[in-house]
């Protein structure tokens, strides 16, 4: 073997060059690019409310009063700090309460009026803790509570959710979905009008 | 999961083995020093490189020299993310005000990320300042991608080299790369996933009170180029702590599907490179093929297992049946505990089994809540060395390791010499093969053994009953073969399992890539056999079934009776009615 390769120089200059390249220029690149093409994407997609920042339309936040749509259950109590999910195993009987828990505040909440079966993604927490969607299905299912506790007709709210369904990507990517955030925003705006 | 999500995933493959094509040609060419496209951008600045290093380019070295080389730059790029992380606290860029991470846990990370594994005992929005994300571990993301890479450079000249006693230049082929290969596909991928809402910024974390009047924190950061490179790189540490689960590291359907074409699409794309490379594409497209047609099995089983959702919950009044638009409001149905509505079923079990058929380990579903089928696919996939795509560069050279193996067990059985790609086979290289097969095996085992005996190790299991087990034979798996993924309950930082999975990651790594490294070398010095009658022909179905049976050998004795202990009983007991 060649006793004279160099060694010690290529890898100390790489380091240092990489570094820079990889570790700095490039990040501040993307940043720069990032933030002249897509300054809102890029900062986290807030949404504003009279001047004021309400959240960001890609992270659940906590709705519990029965006047709003709820979002799927959160692992880490929607704390964007500090994104996780239950990892409870299928077997794990904690994971069979907190449903059962789930489906009971559901059912006291609707008043019983509704005997429809709860969509899956309404009791079972998402991976992050911050799923800002629920499914269409799930979205139908809290219409009738809703619509009672504002007054509103729940074809008009039913309405409110078809027109906030987002379909699959190019027709074919993804799950259809509802924003929470948006479609409870939707839902105060068509309070403060009448 | 309806003809929706079957369309997914086809239109998935095709795309990939649509791109891996162009881009392994290109790949082809920036290892053999050619000129290539970028090459009028690149060239100056690769050429600024190596006369700042003192290197020249074209002066190749032993595998001995360039194994030495290889390890001296890793050590170094570890000892760079163990000090970032030390002194954190006191260097710049830490607006969240992090602390320094304690010894053990920092070298356990500090390795992980030199060996592209990414196994994190951290959350990162929680943990690490800025200034060690992008500087520490972003910049290992692509230099351990690139030591990869170089490695199977450097194998795939074995094979056309002629009694030569050389196989490249390691400074070379790593900065070749990085600047030609991951580089740019990581500028075009980050600034896509910026357009989809993933964060790129230094701005603090947002204080703001929601609609209902709470107070809501919302980490962000310079997350999107850490995380294209993560994808293409396959090292899959995630800027947050749920990785690519989390909605501003994965936002939409369409970031989604950028960022797994970006996981398997070097890997597949090696294959194509390699076929150049040794000049026989058909060697490369039959390696392609076997991948493909494996993860395609793998995935069947995880999807279909996922969909089928948890049969504890049918009794409750809860509906798992994916519902399509046209049928009434729809939904994705199945097993959604961890998983995100905008992905649903098809979108993370695809995801599930192309983070761990490759060594990359980023995860956009917690895999630990899947059912016990569905749980151990990924696991399985891993097991058998990242083989099936696997990293980019190592999931070849495994792959390579274990053909050698085929080749030799079908000269066996008819009495031919065994021969592969025009080079004889011989005890050397059956040596070396064994050697990188066997010992990230006996070292996942052994220290699941180790970690389920003491108390260091079972503290941290957060599931009763046997998917206890899997989740210590889950970490095992993924550091003692380089992915990174986790069934993320398993409290896996303390000071024995951060000490236990160092060492397997540093072996899991280096003990493939050295007898890799020494085969290359056994093969250069080799005159070229020129096929005969009595040659095995390694580019036909009959060898890619043989292959596929070696690969199911070796995987299934060495794993099967541990599986059965963990993720096979859980199944049993959950038909049965649960714990």
């Amino acid at each position: 073997m060649e006793s004279n390769t160099p060694i010690i120089r290529p890898t100390l200059v790489l380091l240092v060059l990489f570094t820079l390249l990889t570790g700095v220029v490039y990040p501040l690149a993307v940043w720069g690019v990032g933030q002249t093409i897509f300054p809102r994407e890029a900062n986290g997609s807030l949404i504003e409310v009279n001047g004021r920042v309400v959240g960001s339309e890609l992270v659940a936040q906590s709705f519990t009063g029965p006047e709003w749509f709820w979002p799927r259950p959160s692992a880490v109590s929607y704390d964007a700090s500090s994104s996780g999910g239950s990892n409870l195993a299928t077997t794990n009987p904690a994971l069979l309460a907190a449903v059962q828990d789930r489906i009971a505040a559901l059912r006291s909440a609707e008043s019983a009026t509704s005997k429809d079966r709860v969509p899956v993604d309404l009791v079972t927490a998402s991976g992050s803790g911050l799923d800002p969607d629920i499914t269409p299905a799930a979205a139908h299912f809290q219409a009738t509570r809703v619509a009672l506790a504002r007054g509103l007709d729940v074809g008009e709210v039913r309405r409110l959710i078809q027109d906030h369904i987002q379909g699959r990507t190019f027709g074919f990517l993804g799950e259809p979905r509802v924003n929470i955030l948006k479609l409870n925003l939707a839902l105060r705006n068509v309070q403060s009008h009448e | 999961m309806g003809a929706m999500g079957v369309f997914q995933i086809i239109a998935y493959l095709a795309v990939l083995l649509a791109l891996a094509w162009p881009l392994g040609v290109y790949m082809a060419a920036v290892y053999g020093g050619r000129r290539t496209v970028l090459s009028p951008v690149l060239g100056p600045l690769e050429r600024l490189f190596y006369r700042a290093g003192g290197i020249n380019p074209d002066r190749e070295t032993s595998w001995k020299s360039y194994a030495l080389a290889m390890l001296v730059f890793n050590a170094g790029g570890l000892l760079i993310v163990y000090l970032l992380q030390r002194f954190q606290g006191v260097l710049p860029l830490n607006p969240a005000e992090r602390d320094p991470v304690g010894s053990f846990s920092a070298l356990n990370v500090a390795i992980s990320f030199a060996t592209n594994t990414n196994w994190q005992n951290y959350g990162g929005e929680g943990t690490m300042s800025y200034l060690t994300q992008m500087v520490g571990l972003g910049v290992q993301n692509f230099l351990s991608a690139a030591t990869g890479m170089a490695v199977m450079a450097a194998l795939a000249r074995g094979f056309v080299r002629k009694q030569c006693g050389t196989i490249g230049n390691f400074w070379a082929d790593m900065t070749r790369s990085t600047l030609y290969i991951l580089l740019p596909l990581s500028i075009v991928l980050s600034v896509v996933l910026v357009s989809q809402g993933v964060v790129q910024t230094f701005q603090p974390y947002h204080e703001l009170t929601t609609l209902t009047g709470e107070s809501q924190t919302i980490a962000v950061g310079p997350a999107a180029s850490q995380i294209a490179i993560k994808q293409l790189g396959t090292n899959g540490g995630g800027f947050f702590n749920v990785n690519s689960a989390h909605p501003l590291e994965n936002p939409t359907p369409l970031s989604n599907f950028l960022q797994l074409l970006a996981i398997l699409l070097i890997p597949a794309a090696f294959c194509i490179t390699f076929g150049k490379m040794v000049r026989d594409e058909r060697q490369g497209w039959l390696l392609l093929t076997v991948m493909t047609v494996f993860l395609a099995g793998c995935l069947a089983v995880t999807a279909y297992s996922e969909q089928q959702g948890n049969p504890l919950l049918e009794p409750l009044s809860v509906t798992q049946k994916a519902m399509e638009a046209g049928e009434g409001p729809a939904m994705a149905g199945g097993n959604m505990e961890g998983k995100e509505v905008r992905f649903g079923i098809a979108n993370s079990a695809l995801w599930a089994v192309a983070t761990t058929a490759a060594s990359n380990g980023s995860v956009n579903s917690m895999h630990d809540s899947y059912t016990p089928l569905g749980g151990m696919i990924p696991m399985w996939l891993m097991q058998l060395g990242e083989i099936i795509f696997g990293g980019v560069g190592s999931g070849l050279y495994g792959l390579l390791m274990v053909a050698i193996v085929a080749v030799f067990a079908a000269g066996l059985m008819v009495g031919r010499t065994p021969e592969y790609i025009g080079k004889k086979i011989g005890p050397f290289e059956m040596k070396m093969a064994s050697l990188a097969i066997l010992f990230p095996s006996v070292v996942t085992l052994a220290f699941t053994a180790i970690a389920l005996l003491t108390s260091e190790g079972t503290r941290g299991i957060s599931n009763p009953g046997p998917h206890g087990l899997s989740q210590v034979l889950y970490a095992f798996s993924s550091m003692g073969n380089n992915n990174g993924s986790a069934f993320a309950g398993y409290g896996a930082n303390t000071d024995m399992v951060n000490i236990l999975g160092g060492i397997a990651m540093l072996v899991a790594r280096y003990w493939v890539m050295l007898p890799a490294l020494a085969v290359a070398g056994a093969l250069a010095s080799k005159r070229q056999t020129p096929p005969s009658q009595g040659t095995l022909p390694t580019h036909t179905p009959l060898f890619g079934l043989l292959l596929i049976v070696t690969i199911l050998a070796i995987g299934a004795l060495t794993f099967l009776p541990a599986l059965a202990l963990g993720p096979i009983v859980e199944h049993l007991i959950l038909k049965q009615g649960g714990l």
